[in-house]
Formats: structure tokens, sequence, C-alpha cells
């Protein structure tokens, strides 16, 4: 059965009102999930994500019904998120999937730093977004389902070990490790951390601003810290490197919506540490995408070529040492 | 100076991409994103070939004075990495970092030379 007669004969359960789908469409995926836009013959727009058919999983990626449950717990809290129509079982012929309504806005960072469409909601976005995160870290934990733990240390210690394995010497990200690791902050108090807060993966309203953060596959229990400092990294600001937070927005209104909303006291040093830990993740993500090329895992174009994009998390990670010393 | 991916490799895979199929398949959005990186990995290989020698040369002569040792580029940088790596040098040792800046900006005028972190950086002198 494909996709889109497996919905066609989901319609009537994701809406009373329904018989039918119209227009399943494919919108993006890789290995390890698929999303797909359709509609129902009474207007509701719904999307579906599912893992493919003998699609590897990602060693980090959550299960598809972690995700959903991960939005149904936040949403309480007031955060917004896509609001989840239905866990497929087995028998609705989709594998393991979930269906979601589907939000009109904007996910490209490069237009939600740059249109004149977005320049109403800019200003406020930083704060929008300190304030959400908030919401999500006081999600009680109670309830949720199995997540892993990590810290600042044990980050820091995994992407090291991948480093070390791929053989590669580059002395700025040599420094790197060494200098995080020597101010790596203590774990207080765990809580539900979003792990990919960027810009790119939230949904932006021209005229309601912040109306949906997606992709929850690389939620875990941490550090509020790391949520903040991962929207600062530079390589999702677009080009718009005098706005921190992702490309719209400064530090200070991040830290005052996260306050005002309840968060815990973060220091911008705090922030700082994640955003040069982001940094580095993503330069060392660059060299293992890289590797699967050089092991003949992989012999796209596109895959040697994001190799030299680690050079980009280096630059930026020379200028927060420098900064530092 | 960089070898992740090196010249001869990024070389290679454009090679391949214009041997293959995707290349006659015009129109096609996958087609299209593949014609995008190609024409990526040919300027970034023009400009390694113009800049490459001269920053590693430069390189070479900064190495040689961190860490007093002759050698070769290739060497010289995992010498640092090794005494970074076990604390015989600091992160944030001046020298050190004076070095790894002016390593970070000649690739990255090789890799990205349009990279906003460039700009960030150079503000911060």
């Amino acid at each position: 059965m494909d996709v889109s007669t497996a919905l066609s004969a989901l319609a009537p359960r994701l809406s009373p009102g329904a018989t039918t789908t119209i227009g399943a469409r494919r919108l993006s995926g890789g290995a390890s999930q698929e999303t797909w836009a359709f509609d129902l013959d009474d207007g509701t727009p719904l999307i579906l994500r599912r893992r493919p058919p003998g699609g590897s999983m990602s060693a980090a990626a959550l299960p598809l019904s972690t995700e959903a449950a991960l939005l149904a717990a936040v949403s309480p809290q007031g955060a917004p998120v896509p609001e989840v129509v239905h866990v497929c079982e087995p028998a609705d012929g989709l594998g393991e999937a979930y269906v979601m309504r589907r939000l009109a806005g904007e996910t490209l960072g490069k237009r939600i730093v740059r249109d004149e469409a977005f320049a109403g909601v800019r200003p406020g976005l930083a704060r929008r977004c300190g304030q959400v995160l908030a919401a999500i870290h006081a999600t009680p934990l109670d309830g949720l389902p199995p997540l892993e733990t990590s810290d600042a240390a044990s980050e820091l210690a995994r992407y090291e070990a991948v480093y070390r394995q791929s053989g590669a010497k580059r002395p700025v990200f040599e420094a790197a490790f060494r200098w995080l690791a020597g101010r790596a902050p203590p774990l207080e108090r765990p809580v539900l951390v979003h792990g990919d807060f960027r810009n790119g993966n939230l949904m932006i309203s021209p005229e309601a601003g912040l109306i949906g953060v997606l992709d929850w596959e690389l939620a875990h229990l941490g550090d509020p810290a790391e949520d903040l400092g991962w929207i600062c990294v530079n390589s999702w600001r677009f080009g718009q490197w005098r706005k921190p937070v992702g490309g719209f927005g400064d530090y200070q209104d991040l830290l005052d919506g996260h306050a005002a909303a309840g968060g815990a006291p973060m220091s911008l040093d705090r922030l700082l540490f994640w955003q040069a830990l982001g940094s580095l993740k993503w330069g060392v993500m660059c060299l293992m995408m890289y590797a699967s090329f050089a092991s003949g895992a992989d012999r796209s174009i596109e895959r040697a070529m994001i190799g030299r994009r680690a050079s980009e998390t280096e630059i930026d990670l020379v200028l927060l040492m420098e900064r530092s010393a | 100076m960089i070898t992740h991916p090196t010249a001869a490799e990024l070389a290679e895979a454009l090679d391949a991409v214009e041997a293959g199929p995707e290349a006659t398949l015009a129109g096609d959005a996958r087609a299209a994103f593949i014609a995008r990186v190609a024409d990526n990995a040919r300027a970034t290989l023009e400009r390694e070939a113009a800049l490459g020698p001269s920053a590693e040369a430069a390189a070479v002569t900064r190495l040689s004075a961190l860490l007093g040792l002759e050698g070769d580029f290739k060497t010289l940088n995992a010498e640092l990495c090794a005494r970074l790596g076990d604390g015989r040098l600091a992160p944030l040792d001046p020298v050190v970092l004076a070095h790894l800046r002016a390593c970070v900006i000649d690739q990255i005028a090789i890799d990205q030379p349009g990279y906003s972190g460039l700009a960030a950086l150079e503000a911060a002198r």
C-alpha cells in the first residue's frame, strides 16, 4: 500500500467530516525519516512523519512515538507545537509514523532573517524564543517517555571520541576541546531539552511570530542552557552575524524572555559555553559526514563538500576563544 | 592544507558527477542541487590551487617559530595537535591563538569565502 492510499483509508479517523485525502506529497526526508504534507477533503491541513520502510534509525534519533508524546507533553506548558492527531498503528499500513496538524508559516532561516514580510516580528522573536524555551524546560519529567540524559562533560567526551576516531588533525578542534573541558558546567537539575532548537526548525508566521517548534528527534534530558546556546551558533544566523540569536535577536532578549517566563537564572557565560560546544559539535558532524564519503559508504559530492564546512565552525570557535582569553 | 576532503578527493567526486547520469537530468530538483554543489566544488578547487600553497608556506613558518621545530606542514600541524591535546600548549595561549586565527582566515578564503564568521572575526581585531 502506498502512502497516499494508506492516508486515504485513515482519513475518517483523522477528522469526523473527512472521507479521503488530497494531494499527499513528500516534503523532505533522509534515510531515517520522511515528512509528507496532505489535506483531508474537509479542508484539514495535515503532516505525516514516518520512518521509511527499512529506514535506518540514526543513533541519536528518537522513535516517532516518543516524538509525538513529547509534542503532547509540551503543549500544555504553553510551548507552540503542532497538535498530534494520530499515532499510527501497524494496521494503518504506514509503519512507524504519526500525523499532526500542518501549520502555515515559514521555516527557511534565510527568509526569516531577511525578508521584509518578517520585519515586524523579528524584533520580538528572541525574547519569545526565551519564553518558549522556559516553557519547554518546565515540562514535568514524570510521565515522559524514556529519554537519555547528557551534560556538558558527556557531550564533550562523546564528540571528542568521534573526532579522535576520525583521525583528523585540526588544531582548532584540539584547542576547543581542551578549552571547553576546562570549564564544562555541572548539570544541576536535568530538564527536557529540545536538542535542535535553532532557526530552521522554528515555524515563523509573518503576523504571529513563533507558532511552532519542530523536529523533536534530538530531545533529551540535560542543561537548559544547551538550547539557548544552540540557537546562537553562527552557522544558523544566515549571514546576520551581528544578531546572535538565530540571526534575528540579541543575547539579552533571549535571556530576559527565558527569565520572565520562569526559567532558571542563566548567565551569558553559560550560554556562550554551550554556543561554543554547539559550533564544535557541528564541526565534528561535518567531519563525520565527510567520513562517509572517505570510507566509500556515500561517494556523493555533497558528502565530500560538507567536510569543507568544518572550517566555518573553526572560524567561529577562534572568535569565541579570543573573546574568552 | 585541509584534508577533509583533499583536493584530489574533491576532483574525483567532480569527475563522477560529470560522468554520471545526474549531470544530464536538467530540470530535476536533485540534478539542480548536485549541479550547484559541483559548481561550488570547482570554485573551491580553483581557490585552493591559487591560495593553498602560500597559505601552507605561511603556516609552516608560523608553526616552526611556535614549536621550535623544522618540518613539513603535516608533521608540524600534528605536533601542534599533540601539544594542545596533552596540555603542553594552552588553548588560549596568545601565540597559539594568533596562529589559529591566521589559519582559519586562510582556510575560510578557500572553503567558504562568503561565510559571515570571517567578517565577525575581522571586526573583533
